[in-house]
């Protein structure tokens, strides 16, 4: 059998530079799914780019071809016109971007922008388009297709707009679909029904897909096949049960091992005193009143609902939950940079025994006491650090603002810092641009630490990261809590993440806490429909395993189509119910 | 009917801000001591010309400048009954210029359609040049096209307008056989409207309309190619990239869209800009806008005249505010829905 898509010896560069893709070769067959692993970095993305032809302005292909059999005639899509290649583009070969929201045009509406592939590569009627295009919304499983068709992007969640993408892909029916991490940018509950979406429409139309994904459980649901790249080059590549059952390359091994998993069997929990609270959030609800402008009536949200949460010095207390589920409000509660309605309460204590400091209505004295012991810990080292200032700028700066030390002592404080995190204190000089993404969270890290806190509050410290960085800055978390006995509130969006480093976890959705019990509990014996739909839809790298979509969608979907025990409508939430030493759930008993 | 909605909405606030902007005038004006009439009252006293002196103090009961500044504003906007009765800028007085003692509305009559001619042509001039070159700009950026325009953007910053207008004249009237000076030949002025006249307006009118508009296009073109250079490097246009859709097709439906934006928000900024600094030039190549009568009533603290011109100049920026404010409702979805995020 011909491979629909034929790919040998591809190299790409920037400019003069060294080539950021070599000699890569790989084959796609009719109907087969064929998956490009890789960190960032690795020129995945260029890779899939490349097929299409549609590189960066400073890209250059040095070399190798590209053969398409495009209706039974093999072509090489190197040598032709820019002209034969958008006749393809969007016709035989379409492609899925990463961020939904950022990749449809915000101004045009949805029926426009999707029927625009049909106008161009179709000769047909206005009524026609509209038709298959009104079927292919449908396909994707849009409940109104009529009303998508007049839609804007930015009325729809990322799920949705993701789905219009696809629509937007499938629409003139391609041979080849392209998608470039298509579910990255998702909740993992909306990530399982899309890959659930665009496997069905495989199934359906017989099509080819390039799957680009650095996750490795995505690979194990969608692939038949693995393309395992790092720094440009393949490092491995197979069936992806060969790959993924047994990887023979050491840098595919290395990923599996980073791969933060969701744990079979629990691990007994560690012995605490259950009394010593360090922070205390009690019955904490925060409404935000959003005023539409004109004579329109203001709004009000609920970002967070009657939330407790209780953290035990010296553990780490996980929440999580999805966007919106108003888990940054509750760390932005806690750390005081926000103010939660009246009724709520936030306790601190400083030290075991000392008086609580209520953090909701503190004094100005009182604030910059607290500010030295509570630090945060950002999700985007990106831009979190100020590109202006060095290393040691940034690490001495919190110890100027509290008036610590002299000059000498914080440079000192500064270096010994870095050393904590495991860098070296000869780059107190460089600026953060000298710094890969783990590497300046170990700054952001370490500027944290410089006041000595004894609470750090974690926003998704991970999820800007790589997976092999990620599983280091978690290891560098736990011994940085040992170390200097701190407590950590850790904001996640990734259980597996929290398997791992939590000692109690909470799960919420939309403002309130649907599960709270230690992780072991919790994976062991999940009770609530809507934590069991998140541990389904956690991809596992394992393709014996794959995602139970039913138990995705029990969970997933709006309270009123919970299980009976858990139903409700509108915000009359049932309570917490303790149904089991330590482990509560929301449900009507 | 939402956009109705907003239009209404729009236009009372309109009209709430130009009312607060009246006040900011009328105390601005007052502000330096002593009035048109004290001064020359003054004047006349210490040159010994007593009989003029009643006459000025005739003046100033019967524009109630004898009278608290609060009552003086509210007779001169008319919401107060002053001398003359409820005669005021609402009931379409536009009060007396003791300057060239004649009514204020004599005196800008003409010059009014005239200045918001002149500026219109401007603006229209701005968007022209502006639109194709910035565009260019973009797509073609740095290479030799992006280069040669951002040179000629920026000597069109950089050359001091009434030096430019010196040179056009120069060289038009040598080559071109383009007049100098004036909006229109002198045969015309005060003449009704006819053919010839409307010809004669509009060849007097290329100069102007090019010296005060240079600056305002450069500016203009510089904005959008870095805008439109943001946008090109947004994920949609590489969606639209792989949908198959053509690079000229493309640029125009997509990043053009996105950087439209400013561009159309910049109506109500460019109107007063172009207003105010095309004084200059008004003074230079002699053009019968409001321009000069502004700067002689502002010296000679000749009220009425100044306070009306200001508020002309107002309600011309609160309008081209308006208009963009509607318009970009209009073209922007996002604006439309209230939403969010982009």
């Amino acid at each position: 059998m011909t491979p629909l898509l034929d790919v040998q010896d591809l190299s790409i560069g920037f400019g003069s530079g060294d080539p950021v893709v070599r000699d890569v070769s790989f084959q796609v067959m009719p109907g087969e799914t064929l998956a490009l692993v890789g960190e960032s970095g690795s020129g995945k993305t260029i890779t899939c780019r490349a097929v299409l032809r549609i590189l960066p302005e400073a890209a250059r292909i040095h070399g190798g071809t590209i053969d398409f059999n495009c209706n039974g005639k093999v072509i090489n899509l190197m040598d032709r016109s820019e002209r034969v290649m958008r006749s393809i583009r969007g016709d035989q070969i379409s492609m899925i971007f990463q961020e939904p929201m950022r990749s449809l045009s915000p101004l045009h509406r949805l029926g426009d922008q999707v029927s625009e592939v049909l106008r161009l590569h179709r000769d047909m009627r206005a009524s026609e388009c509209k038709k298959i295009v009104l079927d292919t919304f449908e396909r994707v499983g849009f409940p109104d297709p009529s009303r998508v068709w007049k839609a804007y992007p930015f009325e729809m969640s990322g799920g949705m707009r993701q789905r219009a993408m696809i629509a937007m892909a499938m629409v003139a029916k391609p041979d080849l679909l392209i998608a470039d991490e298509p579910t990255t940018a998702l909740d993992v509950t909306t990530q399982a029904q899309v890959l659930g979406l665009i496997k069905d429409l495989q199934k359906e139309t017989g099509m080819s897909v390039i799957l680009v994904t650095h996750d490795l459980g995505v690979v194990a649901n969608m692939a038949e096949s693995v393309l395992v790249m790092n720094k440009g080059r393949v490092m491995e590549r197979g069936p992806a049960a060969a790959v993924l059952g047994a990887p023979a390359h050491g840098y595919t091994k290395k990923l599996f091992a980073a791969a933060p998993m969701i744990p079979e069997v629990a691990a007994p929990a560690r012995e605490g005193s259950h009394d010593d609270l360090i922070l205390d959030l009690r019955n904490v609800t925060k409404t935000y009143t959003m005023r539409a402008g004109g004579w329109s009536k203001p709004v009000t949200i609920t970002a967070c609902h009657e939330v407790d949460l209780p953290l035990q010095r010296g553990k780490t207390l996980a929440v999580v939950g999805e966007s919106g589920s108003g888990k940054t409000t509750c760390a932005r509660i806690a750390l005081g940079a926000e103010i939660p309605d009246s009724g709520s309460e936030v306790l601190f204590r400083p030290s075991p025994g000392a008086k609580p400091v209520c953090i909701n209505a503190m004094s100005a004295s009182e604030r910059v006491a607290f500010q030295r012991q509570a630090q945060m810990v950002f999700q985007d080292p990106y831009s979190s650090l100020s590109p202006r200032m060095r290393v040691q700028q940034a690490l001495t700066e919190p110890m100027e603002i509290h008036n610590l030390g002299t000059k000498a002592d914080r440079k000192e404080k500064a270096a010994e810092m870095l050393r904590w995190v495991g860098l070296d204190a000869s780059m107190l000089g460089r600026f953060p641009h000298a710094f890969s993404g783990g590497q300046r969270q170990r700054l952001s890290i370490a500027r944290a630490l410089t006041l000595d806190p004894v609470l750090l509050v974690c926003d998704e410290p991970t999820s800007a990261l790589d997976v092999s960085v990620q599983e280091q800055i978690l290891t560098l978390l736990e011994d940085i809590r040992d170390r200097a006995g701190l407590s950590y509130l850790f904001i996640s969006h990734d259980l597996a993440v929290v398997a791992r480093i939590a000692d109690e976890v909470a799960v919420m959705r939309q403002g309130v806490v649907v599960e709270q019990a230690p992780p072991d509990t919790l994976f062991y014996n999940p009770r609530h429909p809507y934590t069991r739909a998140l541990i389904a839809a956690q991809p596992e790298p394992d393709v014996n395993r794959p995602i139970d979509l039913g138990l995705v969608a029990k969970g997933a979907g709006l309270p009123s189509s919970w299980p009976e025990q858990f139903r409700f409508e509108g915000v009359a939430a049932p309570a917490l119910k303790e149904l089991e030493p330590g482990h509560k759930v929301r449900c009507h008993v | 009917m939402m956009f109705l909605k907003y239009a209404v909405y729009r236009f009372i606030t309109m009209l709430i801000t130009l009312w607060v902007v009246s006040i900011m005038i009328f105390v601005i004006i007052n502000l330096p001591p002593g009035d048109y009439l004290s001064n020359q009252i003054a004047e006349l006293r210490a040159t010994g010309q007593a009989e003029g002196v009643a006459k000025a103090e005739f003046l100033r009961t019967e524009y109630a400048l004898d009278r608290p500044i609060w009552e003086q504003y509210l007779i001169w906007v008319g919401m107060a009954p002053g001398p003359q009765g409820w005669y005021g800028l609402i009931q379409g007085n536009f009060g007396w210029s003791f300057e060239f003692d004649r009514p204020v509305s004599e005196i800008v009559g003409d010059a009014l359609w005239l200045t918001v001619l002149v500026n219109l042509a401007a603006v229209l001039f701005v968007y022209l040049v502006a639109l194709p070159l910035g565009v260019i700009a973009a797509a073609k950026s740095e290479t030799w096209i992006d280069y040669t325009a951002a040179f000629v953007g920026y000597l069109g910053l950089a050359t001091p307008n009434f030096l430019l207008a010196l040179m056009l004249f120069y060289y038009g009237n040598k080559y071109f056989d383009l007049p100098i000076g004036g909006l229109m030949s002198p045969e015309f002025e005060g003449e009704p409207m006819s053919f010839d006249k409307v010809k004669s307006i509009l060849v007097h009118l290329i100069v102007p309309t090019f010296v005060i508009g240079t600056s305002g296009a450069a500016a203009m073109m510089q904005r959008l190619r870095a805008n439109m250079l943001d946008e090109l490097s947004k994920p949609y246009v590489e969606t639209a990239k792989a949908k198959g859709l053509a690079p000229s097709k493309l640029l125009a439906k997509y990043p053009l869209r996105m950087a439209f934006n400013p561009f159309v928000a910049d109506i109500g900024n460019l109107l007063p800009a172009m207003v105010s600094g095309s004084v200059l030039v008004s003074v230079v190549l002699g053009l019968q806008t409001i321009g000069p009568s502004l700067l002689t009533a502002l010296k000679s603290q000749d009220q009425f005249l100044a306070g009306f011109i200001l508020m002309f100049v107002a309600l011309l920026t609160l309008i081209g505010t308006m208009i963009s404010d509607l318009l970009l409702v209009l073209l922007d979805p996002r604006i439309r829905y209230g939403a969010r995020g982009s």
